[in-house]
């Protein structure tokens, strides 16, 4: 059943990740009868593969290939080699997502007109609005199974949660639920409901939390008309002369440089690869990289305003039991600039097993500050901030020719350093945190540092006009027609929410443009 | 943890006369080094037992844990007993011992008070071998599935059907 296609055949439609992004557009595409290979760098893993343990989890499927950063944010600092913590596997980094799916506010399309300039940002308005994604939305939300969405059931609420919702209650906080979580309440599509283990970062062993390994990719493959190449490392993109895309270059599982002719080709490789694909398929007819007479590749970075709120009790709360990210604040999420800061944040719970919060509570950290936090381990509630950031144009991600991977490509450097808005967000954001825990009886807060970006957004962003952007309202680069960018990395501005919904409903609609303009011959 | 334990076909009370006080906490004799109660041991190849038990203490002072027992420090401590580490670790615990020394105590391990030893500590904690010491606890020390209890963690749930029927919701105080 499983389709195989000739690395001759110009027929298909080459995508370049199987993440979020690609790994719903190859499964889309199939579906509408598009032949599709998709090239994947990562294994094949499925959920009897995935273990519970956070650090052998990590060596399982974390992106540990190199990297280099720059910039005064801390990662720099502390996990200069890991910017990002992002999966290299099929399905991409829906193995490790937690399933927070909620849909950007009306106003987040149209942030440069919302909030106005913002010195040293480079804001813009998304070409597209709330009212066109409405229907992609709901298919998304149907395709995840999202809780409190399409009459679905939200999850219940665990010792985490009812600590957050308890403390949020007291201040006053409204919009206070467990949540809408692409993680089920009840079986639905045949899969499983949540069993509160607690390992949604590692992947759910019970296949309750969706996710493009065990949904999509294999559904794709059932229609005949979708190959997976896994262990398949896209290196670079070929053009002809008449400025348009041919194929793919890619080091199969062996290491041998293979081509995959194509007919039209999406990158999907999250927000640090996709950008270096399109540099690294620099030529003479495009000396800056492909896609990219703006000079917008690799710009624009964004990575969420976020950081963590741990509070230690007098009495147990066992935070990692059940549901990873259990619950959500909203009240923030709103656009005021009274605070002091455009734009807005969500706070939701999140829960960390002892060892990365030995890693990552306060990185760098020793003696008895840091370690009798860790004694209060079992005490512990905890909570993320995830917060609109602004675009900058120096926040970028480039080519560092000085560090090469094992395939002898240049590796991504990236450059981050926080916005004025950023960091008045985030310190808003930190003393509601706090105050919210304390509500409850904390006897001891701790405003944590952002962990390395698991939000990696912007490097190649759509735009009305090419000269501001790299894609167009549909994922097309403005330069090349049969060239199209499909993950993350495409947004114009980040939103509160977390990303995944969003790229999902657009992969979708996506999909139904490119089948739409491949039967009419338009591609 | 196989590698630390009671030495085999010693007893205590054998361990404990062939053995040289090194601080309090630690004993060593020649190739290895145990605590003082004689509950764990340890053999050490590469490096002077000496060194391994200021070793430990370092690590124990940088993540300082008082329901921790030495043997999980050592464990953590334990790689730096290679043939290709040896000499960086001599040097950092010589470096370590002179700047014991600079501040009038005998040894680091005979520095009495834990806060002397933190002050030593912060002298050198820009410095390679500290980083290295202490950036290597964070997996060694809190990722030894043996020391998740003593901080209540319960780790893998999957075999045991997850929570929903063990707890996840079993707060009680609010
Ligand atoms: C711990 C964690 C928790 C998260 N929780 C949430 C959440 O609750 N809600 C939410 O909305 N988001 C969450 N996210 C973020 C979410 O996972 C990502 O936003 C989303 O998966 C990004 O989709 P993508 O398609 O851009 O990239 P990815 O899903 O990362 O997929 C990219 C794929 O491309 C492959 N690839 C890269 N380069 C190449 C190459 N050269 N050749 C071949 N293949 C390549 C990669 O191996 C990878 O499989 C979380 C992320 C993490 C790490
Ligand atoms: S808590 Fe639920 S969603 Fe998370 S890993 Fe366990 S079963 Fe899956």
């Amino acid at each position: 059943m499983v389709a195989k296609f000739e690395l001759t055949d110009d027929s298909v439609v080459v995508i370049i990740g199987t993440g979020a992004g690609g790994g719903v557009l190859a499964n889309e595409l199939a579906q509408r009868g598009v032949k599709v290979v998709a090239l994947e760098a990562g294994g094949r893993y499925f959920p009897e593969d995935y273990i519970n343990d956070e650090w052998e989890s990590f060596g399982q499927l974390a992106w540990v290939d190199p990297r280099t950063t720059s910039g005064d944010w801390r990662v720099a600092k502390d996990f200069s080699g890991l910017p990002a913590w992002i999966v290299k596997a099929v399905g991409g980094t829906t193995i490790h997502w937690a399933g927070a799916s909620i849909r950007f506010q009306d106003h987040e399309w149209k942030a440069l007109s919302t909030y106005g300039p913002v010195q040293g940002a480079s804001l813009l308005d998304w070409p597209i609005d709330a009212a066109e994604m409405a229907p992609w939305y709901e298919l998304a939300e149907t395709k995840l199974g999202v809780t409190r969405t399409g009459g679905r059931e939200g999850l219940p609420g665990n010792n985490n949660y009812l600590v957050f919702e308890k403390g949020a209650k007291a201040l006053g906080y409204k919009e206070v639920h467990t949540g809408r979580m692409a993680i089920n309440s009840a079986e639905y599509d045949d899969r499983l409901a949540c069993q509160q283990t607690g390992f949604c970062f590692q992947g759910c062993k019970w296949g309750a939390k969706w996710s493009a390994a065990y949904t999509d990719i294999p559904r794709g493959e059932a229609t005949g008309n979708l190959e997976v190449r896994d262990r398949c490392h896209a290196a670079r993109i070929l053009h002809n002369d008449a400025g348009k895309v041919t194929g793919v270059e890619y080091f199969d599982p062996d290491g041998n440089l293979q081509f995959q002719a194509a007919r039209v080709v999406c990158v999907a490789g999250n927000s640090f690869e996709s950008p270096r694909i399109l540099l690294n398929s620099a030529s003479s007819m495009f000396p800056d990289g492909l896609a990219n007479s703006s000079g917008q590749v690799g710009r624009n970075y964004m990575r969420h305003t976020t950081g963590s709120v741990y509070a230690v009790f007098d009495k147990p709360v066992r935070m990692w039991r059940g549901t990873t990210m259990a619950g959500i604040i909203q009240d923030e999420a709103r656009h005021d600039p009274s605070r002091g800061f455009v734009g807005g944040y969500e706070l939701e719970t999140l829960s960390l097993g002892l060892p990365f919060m030995a890693a990552f509570l306060d990185p760098g950290a020793w003696g008895r500050e840091f370690t009798t936090a860790l004694d209060a381990y079992e005490r512990m509630a905890g909570m993320w901030i995830v917060g609109e950031d602004m675009p900058q144009e120096t926040n970028r991600v480039t080519l560092n020719h000085d560090v090469k991977d094992k395939f002898g490509l240049p590796v991504v450097n990236v450059h981050f350093s926080d916005h004025p808005n950023d960091i008045a967000m985030r310190n808003h954001a930190y003393r509601q945190g706090a105050a919210i825990y304390e509500a409850v009886g904390a006897t001891r807060t701790f405003p944590t540092p952002p962990y390395p970006s698991t939000h990696n957004l912007g490097t190649n962003r759509m735009s009305e006009n090419p000269r501001d952007g790299v894609v167009n309202r549909w994922g097309q680069t403005h330069d090349i027609p049969n060239l199209f960018v499909s993950d993350g990395s495409v947004f114009t501005t980040g939103a509160a929410e977390n990303p995944t919904l969003t790229i999902v409903a657009l992969a979708i609609r996506q999909a139904d443009h490119i089948a739409g303009e491949l039967s009419r011959g338009n591609l | 943890m196989s590698e630390v334990r009671e030495r085999r076909g010693m007893t205590r009370r054998e361990l404990l006369s062939r053995s040289v006080a090194a601080g309090a906490a630690f004993v060593v004799g020649s190739g290895w080094v145990a605590g003082s109660d004689a509950a764990w041991a340890m053999e050490v190849t590469h490096l002077k037992p000496e060194t391994m038990a200021t070793l430990i203490q370092m690590a124990r002072d940088i993540y300082p844990h008082d329901h921790v027992p030495d043997q999980f420090y050592a464990i953590a401590v334990k790689g730096y007993d290679a043939a290709d580490r040896a000499e960086m670790v001599e040097a950092g615990i010589a470096a370590l011992n002179a700047a014991a020394q600079g501040r009038g105590f005998p040894s680091y391990l005979d520095t009495g008070w834990e806060r002397d030893r933190v002050e030593i500590l912060r002298g050198m904690e820009n410095g390679s071998f500290f980083q290295t010491v202490r950036g290597g606890l964070v997996t060694g020390l809190y990722n030894q599935k043996e020391v998740w209890p003593l901080f209540g963690y319960e780790g893998e749930s999957f075999s045991q059907g997850g929570y929903i029927d063990r707890g996840f919701n079993d707060i009680n105080w609010l």
